[in-house]
């Protein structure tokens, strides 16, 4: 009778005798990713339910991330298979407008620009002793575009889903404080009061439903590997653009995206548990993260500048920080920046110009890496 | 790996702003609305 007492008595104990040290630290990692999230608003749409995966996951004996818990099962039909990534796509194309990008094709460039941080950051990971897969997956949190990295990394380094899509969607939510400093770093007060003027409407719908196929094929040509990537943000573009199919575009930009960025989110927090989370290595790849997006910010502002020469002062190098991923934050950061210098100075639209190439840029770049890696026989 | 990624990435968008430029001077704005 005592037996059984005391047997039943340690079941309810169970829970904290078996707790790991790193539990209750992870524990209070989600707690910070949920004040992120809701006091903070920093991305709070994905920071608070990968804060409350990363509870969940860190109270033992739960088993949520054992075979049939809930957080498996959702982690394997969306994680493993790669869905949810390009789900997302599906709805960030559908609520993208490349009409400013399309004013200024060349501008795109600086969307390429914008992601050689990527490819520096990979080479500084191989230095460290990441294997190249790995290095792969910490160099796209410089794409600062969270599907792409997580795309990539469940691939290929999904030991490091965890780490790599906390950096990647941690620093996309910081990109209005990482940004200015570099953007002052690179400029001088006379380039950053350089008008740019109004942006005319001068494309038409067929153009601009044309845009996504054309880059669907001529992208997927060059880069077959990231087709799933491009061609899931394309067709949801094209969707928004041919207005045939409005009730898709509205669902995959509303009800897709919010449901499976409830899912993702959790199961990404269901990867942090602190036995496997908390590592030297995690830290490694948070710092090699902000190196990246510090150094696609750096690549970008030069390109601008570059630029800035070759049409004979007409471009504002700052546009070139908006050449990254993170729409439309980075470009209302160039704004923001540029009036400070010049109250009359709009460079919004030019910027948005350049962060929707930067999107088109980081899955380019993410795509072209693969195929090159499939082109050497590693993947 | 590092400069056909950065090269590949930067040559494959100056291919696609070269096509854009191309659509837009075959399909511009001003001819669709003479249409209507």
């Amino acid at each position: 009778m005592l037996e059984a007492i005391g047997s039943g008595l340690y079941g309810l104990v169970a829970g904290f005798t078996n707790l790991h040290w790193s539990n209750p630290i992870m524990i209070i990692v989600g707690l910070f990713l949920l004040y992120l999230g809701i006091k903070k608003d920093f991305e709070p749409l994905l920071l608070v339910p990968i804060g409350f995966g990363c509870i969940l996951v860190n109270i033992p004996l739960a088993g949520l991330m054992e075979e049939e818990g809930f957080l498996k099962i959702i982690y394997d039909a969306g994680i493993i298979t790669e869905l949810f990534p390009l789900l997302i796509f599906v709805g960030i194309g559908a609520m993208t407008d490349f009409g400013p990008l399309l004013e200024n094709p060349k501008i795109f460039l600086l969307g390429a620009a914008g992601q050689f941080g990527i490819f520096l950051t990979l080479a500084l990971a191989l230095v460290l002793g990441f294997t190249k897969l790995e290095a792969v997956s910490i160099g796209i949190i410089g794409a600062c575009d969270g599907p792409t990295a997580i795309y990539v990394t469940s691939k290929y380094a999904p030991h490091l889903l965890g780490a790599v899509s906390v950096a990647a969607y941690s620093y996309m939510s910081l990109v209005p404080v990482i940004q200015p400093p570099i953007m002052r770093i690179f400029t001088s007060k006379e380039e950053r009061t350089i008008s740019m003027g109004a942006v005319k409407k001068s494309v038409s719908k067929t153009t601009k439903i044309l845009f996504p196929l054309v880059v669907t094929v001529i992208g997927g040509l060059i880069a077959p590997k990231g087709l799933p990537l491009l061609g899931t943000i394309m067709l949801g573009n094209l969707m928004k653009e041919c207005g045939a199919v409005s009730r898709l575009a509205k669902a995959s930009e509303n009800e897709i995206a919010n449901i499976v960025t409830l899912l993702l989110g959790i199961s990404i927090g269901a990867t942090m548990d602190g036995k496997v989370f908390l590592t030297p290595q995690t830290l490694i790849i948070l710092a090699l993260g902000f190196v990246a997006i510090c150094l696609d910010t750096a690549c970008g502002i030069m390109f601008g500048k570059l630029m800035k020469v070759l049409t004979g002062g007409k471009v504002n190098p700052l546009i070139g920080a908006a050449g990254i991923s993170a729409y439309p934050m980075s470009a209302r950061v160039v704004q923001r920046e540029g009036q400070k210098y010049n109250p009359k100075n709009y460079l919004l639209m030019h910027a948005m110009g350049a962060n929707t190439g930067g999107q088109v840029g980081s899955v380019m770049a993410a795509a072209v890496m693969l195929s090159v890696l499939k082109g050497m026989g590693i993947i | 790996m590092i400069v056909v990624g950065m090269g590949g990435t930067l040559l494959t968008l100056w291919i696609l702003s070269l096509l854009m430029s191309v659509l837009k001077k075959s399909f511009p704005l001003k001819k669709e609305g003479e249409g209507k």
